[in-house]
């Protein structure tokens, strides 16, 4: 490591190493520290993505897809099930592998990379974030950097560190349990979505295919509802119903943010990015292709900012404002959606289920089931028309 | 004060994101409660995934 670069990402998820590769690109002397050991370890996500989405940011690659999806089913607490296929499909990727590509992918551009480098602290300096102290290895080390780029995670401190409240509302956080599993029966090309309240208060349970009979299974809590009992209780649950022979071959446990953007995204001299900024797709919680669209924005305003020599939080909003372009404005919707959509009671998601069910197969589209959803809403009927026209898959992706 | 159950913890950060004090540091393999910073609300007690953390009075 030197003492100083032009820009330092903090956290190699998908979005730290989007942006150090878009930053690197751009011509920036670009670090990036992950704290694990390994980057890509442990995963902490259900791996669906939607394929619109995917290739927004990334070309998809057969060494980091485990299967292709076709559609989703919806499962309503009654049971019945509405399935969803006249869409794009998605994927249920290898986040393992994913995500060591993507930091390859940011170390061919020029990035210096350091794992088992844990940030403790910001450097400042006249108002400015100016740098990190770093633990890597049993030394300590301050880094200088003209420009720092928190994505540290849902768990981050950068943020804080700096001055922006980054903490989350209890009813802002999905807290999730999932177990990888083998021996299980599951449609191996549809991703099954559960909702029920006795199944998963506040949140949705989820079956991901992986092929060969193995499947990632999990759910996610509303952070307001798990004071009475925990993810973990409602997993063994659902396992124990559904899955009774499956065979466990992984736990993961994490959480999601899914509120509308953080305020600000920057300030002097820095940047947050993916779940750090609370960039995962609120509805679906899904956080993958969000978190790298905002990494590929502050990568590349990064890079200019460098160029230009202003490290100002006036010009780094060029990422703020770029982002609600491209996808922080749908949050907004996705936002208020999500709102409504938490009110529903079991009852309320079963008459769905039964409209939705009443349309012939070609109508059962994403729109339709948010209009048997929110016939009580009509203002929000027109917001989901707004925001999913163009997407239907993509608003699935899991929780992250 | 609010401490880790048993070796269960597995590390995720999920608390650190409800900590209205940012009281708690998470690395790779170890979590540390302040307890000068702690008031203990309990919301990391309330959202851990698997029941990790707990409330002593």
């Amino acid at each position: 490591m030197r003492e100083a670069y032009d820009v330092i990402v903090v956290g190699a998820g998908p979005a730290g190493s989007v942006a150090a590769c878009h930053a690197a690109q751009g011509g920036a002397k670009v670090l990036l520290l992950e704290k694990d050991r390994d980057i890509g370890v442990p995963v902490r996500c259900a791996e669906g993505v939607g394929d619109a989405g995917l290739r927004l940011v990334v070309e998809p690659k057969p060494e980091w897809i485990y299967t292709k999806i076709e559609g989703v089913n919806l499962i309503a607490p009654n049971g019945m099930r509405v399935r969803l296929q006249d869409q794009k499909f998605g994927y249920v990727l290898n986040r393992k592998i994913f995500d060591n590509y993507l930091a390859e992918k940011a170390a061919r551009a020029g990035t210096e990379i350091r794992t088992k480098a844990y940030v403790d602290g910001l450097l400042f300096e006249d108002n400015y974030v100016a740098g990190v102290t770093v633990q890597n290895l049993g030394k300590r080390y301050s880094i200088r950097a003209k420009i720092v780029i928190g994505a540290d995670g849902v768990e981050s401190r950068v943020g804080r560190w700096a001055g922006i409240n980054t903490q989350l509302k209890l009813v802002d956080l999905e807290t999730c349990v999932q177990v990888t599993m083998v021996n299980v029966e599951v449609d191996s090309h549809y991703c099954d979505f559960y909702f029920s309240r006795q199944i998963a208060p506040g949140g949705y349970a989820w079956v991901f295919p992986k092929g060969e009979g193995i499947a990632n299974i999990g759910l996610g809590v509303s952070g307001e509802y798990a004071r009475q009992h925990s993810p973990l209780y409602y997993l063994n649950r659902f396992v124990e119903k559904y899955f009774p022979n499956g065979a466990i071959l992984t736990t993961s446990i994490g959480g999601v943010p899914v509120t509308a953007t953080l305020k600000p995204l920057t300030t002097n001299g820095l940047m947050l990015v993916g779940d750090a900024a609370h960039q995962a797709n609120p509805i679906s919680g899904g956080g993958i292709v969000s978190g790298m669209i905002a990494g590929r924005i502050a990568g590349m305003v990064a890079a200019d900012a460098v160029q230009e020599g202003d490290y100002s939080k006036s010009y780094l909003s060029r990422y703020e404002r770029q982002w609600y372009k491209e996808e922080g404005n749908n949050h907004k919707v996705f936002y208020r959606l999500k709102q409504a959509v938490y009110k529903l009671t079991d009852d309320d998601l079963n008459r769905t289920a039964e409209a939705v069910l009443k349309l012939p197969q070609p109508k059962r589209t994403i729109v339709n089931v948010f209009k048997a959803a929110l016939i009580n809403n009509p203002k929000l009927i027109i917001d989901a028309i707004k925001v999913f026209k163009d997407q239907t898959f993509a608003v699935f992706e899991p929780l992250t | 004060m609010i401490r880790v159950k048993d070796d269960s913890c597995d590390f995720c950060g999920v608390c650190v994101s409800v900590c209205p004090t940012d009281a708690i540091e998470l690395r790779e393999s170890v979590l540390i409660i302040d307890e000068e910073k702690c008031t203990e609300c309990q919301n990391c007690v309330y959202v851990c995934p698997i029941e990790t953390l707990e409330y002593v009075s």
